[in-house]
């Protein structure tokens, strides 16, 4: 084979290059470079102004003991537990609601996807806080139920499901997915386990949700992620607060490096948050071949 | 007749079932509306229709705060940074998704298991030491969203990437061929090819991005420090750090305000758009 040194030449034969080119140097910019040089500043006492001093594992170490860290980690799993199966499941059944044909089901459709148009904006996170206050509307709604009224932003146990119950009533986007996924059912399908004598739960449990379980794998894990990260409704609707209630890692994440400048501190509870982050899709991935039917070809991963 | 009277009711079940969870699901879009209508002082008394209606709420909206950031200048700044952000982010995502679909070469799989090990990678995880970057670069609080803007332009949104790949490999290679033998290089076929094929996905996909932008919160609140360029995630959190408490009407309406543009988008790009393009989410 005869080599061609011009570039010309080189890029010809190889076109994809140019293609992926963008790509290639935001990984290495803006993903890979950051991520290590990140790693090496959560073994410093980098700070913004002051610079570097000292080098070892004393941010790590300061997870591991200081109890505000410790309690950033419990909240965040604790968080993404609750949070993640009550979306999907509110989700799930919603689309399954949805699915069938009806007359004026889009109004339906359109009507339960509104609150994930908000996502994670801060005028919903405002919205929340209004009506979650003292004398907010759904204390009033208690009242009127002759339930008794919560102070549901100074309740340390309350706070926490104030966040998730925002999040659970933005469930439109997964559902979207799953009404997709189960429209592609063949009817056949479930016609035939209709004439085996399938009882609705039956038919649902056997047959629609090992269909489906790819786009359920899917939302559980962006879910996930997107749980691990949730910033914007605990800094606006509580402030970390009451007491630390909702201070979850990303909020003591961005208290450490923008307001103390303690960049190497914050940098090591991005490393924690991270392993937390993969450790999951790692699972899950390890778990894929067991929960996921006929492990799907051109499915979304 | 029998079977009939059943399939009835259980048909009006369906809607009571589903006219009760819509219910729920907008009665707080809809106290949001009413409620900008109170006045300050019944905000909190009890019912969902004001005594005194009063639009006091609306037309301080408008105002500025500090003379130097409105409403209507915080929401341009947003689709300021938005649109611009959406654009970039389809043409690249575009362009690297085409160069992973449709070429053969060596080390490809590397790539590839390094482009979906970055789906699940938390943005959050990266906005200390992006900030650290940024920070060196001298971009932070550049007037033209610079931290905002350049990576999108270098394809950071990976899942659109691995999705609109899905939709490249959708796409019959024999489409390609005819481009070639009617002399389009690799670039026209995309352009005057596979570009229209996906019109409906990348439309779609481009809302999602856009609300996406819209509703980003921690990025403006690191990258722009100068008020008057503040968007409208950072306004709205601004209003209600000063007049939560004592002026619910206007942080409401403010709010109500800013989700408006979102919400009548989402509508109108409706139909224009494809249902499959749904695994990316705002």
């Amino acid at each position: 084979m005869r080599q061609s040194s011009d570039s010309a030449g080189f890029l010809k034969r190889n076109r994809h290059i140019l293609y992926l080119l963008p790509w290639i140097l935001g990984f290495l910019l803006f993903r890979a470079g950051p991520m290590l040089y990140s790693f090496f500043c959560s073994f410093t006492d980098f700070h913004l102004f002051r610079g570097i001093s000292a080098y070892g594992l004393m941010n790590y170490r300061r997870i591991a003991f200081d109890p505000e860290a410790r309690r950033a980690c419990g909240l965040t799993l604790k968080y993404a537990l609750i949070c993640v199966p009550l979306k999907t499941a509110a989700a799930l059944f919603a689309a399954v609601l949805l699915s069938g044909r009806l007359r004026g089901i889009r109004v339906f459709r359109t009507l339960y996807y509104i609150p994930a148009i908000l996502g994670t904006s801060v005028a919903a996170a405002v919205l929340w806080k209004a009506m979650f206050r003292d004398r907010g509307a759904v204390n009033q709604l208690l009242v009127f139920l002759h339930l008794p009224a919560v102070s549901w932003l100074s309740d340390s146990h309350a706070a926490l499901w104030v966040i998730i119950l925002l999040r659970v009533w933005e469930f439109g986007a997964p559902m979207l997915l799953f009404l997709a996924a189960l429209q592609q059912i063949p009817q056949d399908i479930s016609d035939a386990a209709a004439l085996d004598g399938a009882g609705k739960a039956g038919q649902f449990f056997r047959i629609t949700l090992p269909l489906i379980s790819p786009v359920l794998y899917y939302n559980i894990m962006l879910a996930f992620c997107n749980a691990f990260q949730e910033f914007s409704a605990p800094f606006v609707i509580t402030a970390g607060g009451p007491r630390g209630a909702t201070g979850f890692l990303s909020v003591l994440l961005y208290r450490s490096a923008f307001t103390a400048n303690d960049m190497g501190y914050a940098c090591a509870l991005a490393w924690t948050l991270f392993i937390l982050s993969a450790g999951f899709s790692a699972g899950f991935f390890f778990f894929r071949k067991r929960f996921v039917f006929a492990a799907d070809e051109g499915g979304i991963l | 007749m029998k079977p009939l009277r059943r399939s009835a009711r259980s048909m009006l079940l369906r809607y009571l079932i589903l006219s009760a969870g819509a219910c729920i699901l907008v009665y707080p879009l809809l106290w949001l509306v009413i409620a900008t209508f109170r006045s300050n002082q019944d905000f909190s008394s009890a019912g969902l229709f004001p005594q005194h209606p009063t639009a006091e709420g609306w037309k301080k909206a408008f105002d500025s705060y500090g003379g130097q950031i409105n409403l209507l200048r915080a929401i341009r700044n947003t689709y300021c940074i938005a649109v611009p952000k959406m654009l970039l982010t389809l043409l690249s995502a575009t362009l690297t998704a085409y160069g992973f679909a449709r070429f053969q070469f060596r080390g490809k799989r590397i790539l590839l298991v390094l482009l979906t090990a970055t789906v699940f990678l938390p943005q959050t995880v990266l906005y200390v030491p992006q900030f650290l970057l940024f920070h060196r670069l001298g971009w932070i609080d550049s007037p033209q969203y610079l931290p905002l803007l350049v990576p999108a332009a270098l394809a950071s949104d990976t899942v659109l990437i691995v999705v609109l790949i899905q939709f490249f490999h959708g796409i019959p290679k024999t489409y390609d061929e005819a481009a070639k033998l009617d002399g389009c290089n690799s670039f026209q076929t995309l352009i005057y090819i596979l570009i229209p094929m996906l019109r409906p996905v990348l439309i779609s996909a481009g809302i999602l991005v856009l609300l996406r932008s819209v509703n980003d919160y921690m990025g403006p609140l690191l990258y722009v420090k100068t008020p008057v360029r503040y968007p409208v995630s950072v306004f709205v959190k601004l209003s209600m750090d000063a007049d939560s408490g004592f002026a619910w009407n206007r942080v409401l309406a403010v709010c109500c305000l800013a989700m408006l543009p979102q919400i009548v988008l989402y509508f109108a790009a409706q139909r224009f758009s494809a249902p499959e393009s749904g695994s990316l989410q705002p």
